[in-house]
């Protein structure tokens, strides 16, 4: 039976679907109903929710609980997303598996807290200091807030990443039908093939290796310090480089790329664009379309990793490539990394979506 | 510590302690499994965590679940774990900038809710790692290397912070008194709720170099001649008291358990509504 939700709501779903069973929240608009959702739903199936005193506590709350083999998820937006970076870097060392939802708003600071942006898509990749690796995913439609969510709990443990879902305020609160999954691809995180008097939490011989859950015989240390393969801190540049070098490949790119290419075959103009925005690219290219251009739309919705090599070979044919984004220029710049052809700029950051009347207009002009 | 405790809970590969000489902090770490060691427990059974400091590096010579997270943060990840599976004991050590200054908010909260987790604060009055800067709990006057005119900032009471938050067994101890204060670390671990121990203990490097306490002996003896405990202050005037500090258990009561309430009210309601 199909359901009319939100793409928050559709977050919920994911998330509980995929076998969530911890929460830690503090609201903050235009997420918020993602927490409340859960607080009602969570404890039906046995699950933990809790509200912590800000989102540096809501983080670390679902690290812990994910030690514990409990998949754990939390929800913010603008203000929240930057004061959850210092444990996003903690996650990113420590490689503790969780899902971290941002529904982006206008900012910088409190900015434009009931408006629309994509001005988090730097931050989602780069807003925690030093190299580390993240996974971000961009939902176009509530469908995806469904799917992607699945994707995110899977890809967490897989990869013992946090992943990050880079949502905004109109995905957040839009309805569209959409038929829930009866069957779930759920794929949680391995459990050491060895004995604990054997196990290396970062055994360096794997590119991810099994994380031992708390309170099941597997003793062992956790620091956010840099650390060798038994999990103690070092400074050995050997040590440093070889757990550095594999954080940074950990995540092949081709292993997580996810996108939506269509149009592309003659095409001569590209629409590029992420998230909610790429529904009016896509709009906009339907209409250029009934014009006889040949425009064709791509939208990465695994961003970060960026698919730099798949721009690339795409934009071979192309004349100019058009970026679409709800801010003053952030994916743009890495398309220009990638791209062999024009790459123009289309955006705004004023709270307003961009519509595909917009985009049309500078195509045409 | 006792070499039987020593070998049975230390990971000794790891040892020797990175803390200074007359550092209080591995006098506390030895009370702390001296009080495992007499209720028998599981070293499977036992997480304890650390934020960051020299406090901070305790976990990571011990043969338990151990993480050692971000400064101030320590009660974050507790309160995931116990929640997550109340099973497990979860201990928390913390340093007095650590709990007090920029985990103040999550210290005031876990307290709020009771969570059964123990929190060990070792204060020193001093961010020892860092080198010596004022912390929440340097006494007012005492020099530190951002207060060189002495501090101003009146200090935060633990104790009294903590009682005046929700938490269910309070004390004070010192890492000089130390029978004392192996009772007072057992009985906050046996303790169900939020309880915390206030372990006053000396740095000699970072805190006691600059407030004339040159040596070791002198950290120590300073502890002893200006600490008192509660027992022995039954029946002594104001004056006589003076300007001791306190030791000693300050609240023990009994409160329902955050872990508790929620499967009690909450998950175990919702599973059954009432008829
Ligand atoms: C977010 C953040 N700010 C600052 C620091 C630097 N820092 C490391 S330890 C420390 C203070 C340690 O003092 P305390 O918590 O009292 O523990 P002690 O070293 O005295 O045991 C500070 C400020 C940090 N690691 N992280
Ligand atoms: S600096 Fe102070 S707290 Fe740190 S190890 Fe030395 S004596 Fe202990």
């Amino acid at each position: 039976m199909p359901l009319l939700l939100s793409g928050n709501e559709a977050i919920v779903e994911g998330a509980l679907a995929s076998g969530c069973r911890m929460f830690g929240g503090y609201p903050i608009t235009p997420s918020s109903d993602i927490a409340e959702k859960m607080s009602l739903r969570l404890p039906k199936m046995g699950g933990k929710f809790i509200q912590m005193e800000d989102e540096i506590a809501s983080l670390g709350a679902c690290l812990g609980s994910s030690l514990t083999g409990i998949r754990s998820m939390t929800a913010t937006s603008g203000p929240g997303f930057s004061l959850m970076q210092e444990h996003i870097g903690f996650a990113a060392m420590a490689e503790i598996p969780c899902v971290i939802v941002n529904v982006q708003r206008g900012g910088p600071s409190t900015g434009l807290p009931t408006y629309p942006s994509q001005g988090d898509v730097m931050q989602s990749r780069w807003g925690t200091h030093g190299d580390h690796p993240i996974i971000v995913l961009v939902p176009f439609s509530i469908l995806e807030c469904y799917t992607l969510t699945i994707k995110a709990f899977n890809y967490s443990d897989k990869f013992r990443t946090p992943v990050i879902i880079l949502s905004d305020e109109i995905l957040a609160h839009l309805r569209e039908k959409i038929e829930l999954l009866k069957e779930i691809d759920v794929k949680v995180r391995n459990f050491p093939e060895v004995p604990p008097e054997e196990y290396l939490p970062f055994d360096s011989r794997y590119l991810v290796p099994p994380l031992a859950p708390y309170g099941k015989g597997y003793r062992f240390h956790i620091t956010g310090l840099v650390h060798d393969e038994t999990g103690f801190p070092t400074a050995d540049p050997e040590k440093v480089r070889s757990l550095q070098e594999r954080l940074a490949s950990k995540i092949p790119e081709e292993e997580v790329r996810d996108m939506d290419v269509r149009y592309m075959d003659d095409a001569r103009i590209c629409l590029f664009s992420i998230g909610s925005i790429a529904r009016s690219a896509l709009r906009a290219v339907l209409q250029l379309r009934k014009k006889n251009k040949k425009v064709g739309f791509i939208r990465p919705i695994t961003v970060w990793p960026f698919p730099y090599d798949e721009i690339k070979r795409l934009s071979r044919d192309l004349d100019v490539i058009y970026v679409c984004e709800m801010n003053m220029g952030q994916i743009v710049g890495e398309v220009e990394r990638a791209a062999e052809c024009d790459v123009r700029f289309i955006g705004k950051a004023d709270g307003t979506i961009i519509s595909p009347g917009e985009i049309l207009y500078r195509v045409m002009h | 510590m006792k070499t039987e405790i020593a070998v049975k809970y230390l990971r000794q590969e790891k040892l020797p302690f990175i803390w200074c000489a007359g550092c209080g902090h591995g006098i506390i770490l030895a009370s702390i499994l001296r009080a495992i060691d007499g209720f028998g427990w599981s070293k499977d059974e036992i997480c304890i965590i650390s934020g960051i400091g020299c406090c901070g590096r305790t976990p990571g010579y011990l043969d338990f679940h151990t993480l050692h997270t971000t400064h101030g943060r320590a009660l974050t990840f507790a309160t995931g774990i116990k929640f997550a599976n109340p099973a497990l004991k979860v201990i928390v050590v913390m340093g007095d900038g650590d709990s007090v200054a920029i985990g103040g908010n999550h210290f005031i909260h876990a307290a709020r809710r009771n969570i059964d987790v123990t929190a060990i604060i070792f204060n020193n009055y001093i961010y020892g790692m860092t080198g010596g800067q004022a912390s929440p709990t340097t006494p007012v006057g005492k020099i530190a290397s951002t207060a060189p005119y002495g501090a101003i900032d009146p200090p935060f009471d633990i104790v009294e912070l903590a009682i005046g938050c929700g938490a269910t067994y309070v004390a004070r101890g010192t890492a000089f008194h130390v029978p004392a204060l192996d009772n007072l670390i057992k009985k906050a671990l046996i303790h169900k709720g939020f309880s915390v121990v206030d372990v006053l203990s000396p740095c000699p490097t970072a805190f006691g170099r600059r407030n004339t306490m040159k040596g070791v002996v002198e950290n120590f003896t300073w502890l002893k001649e200006n600490v008192i405990s509660k027992s022995a202050i039954k029946g002594k005037k104001g004056a006589e008291i003076g300007k001791r500090i306190i030791i000693g258990e300050f609240l023990n009561i009994e409160k329902p358990e955050y872990t508790e309430i929620y499967k009690r009210d909450i998950i175990d309601k919702v599973r059954s509504p009432s008829p």
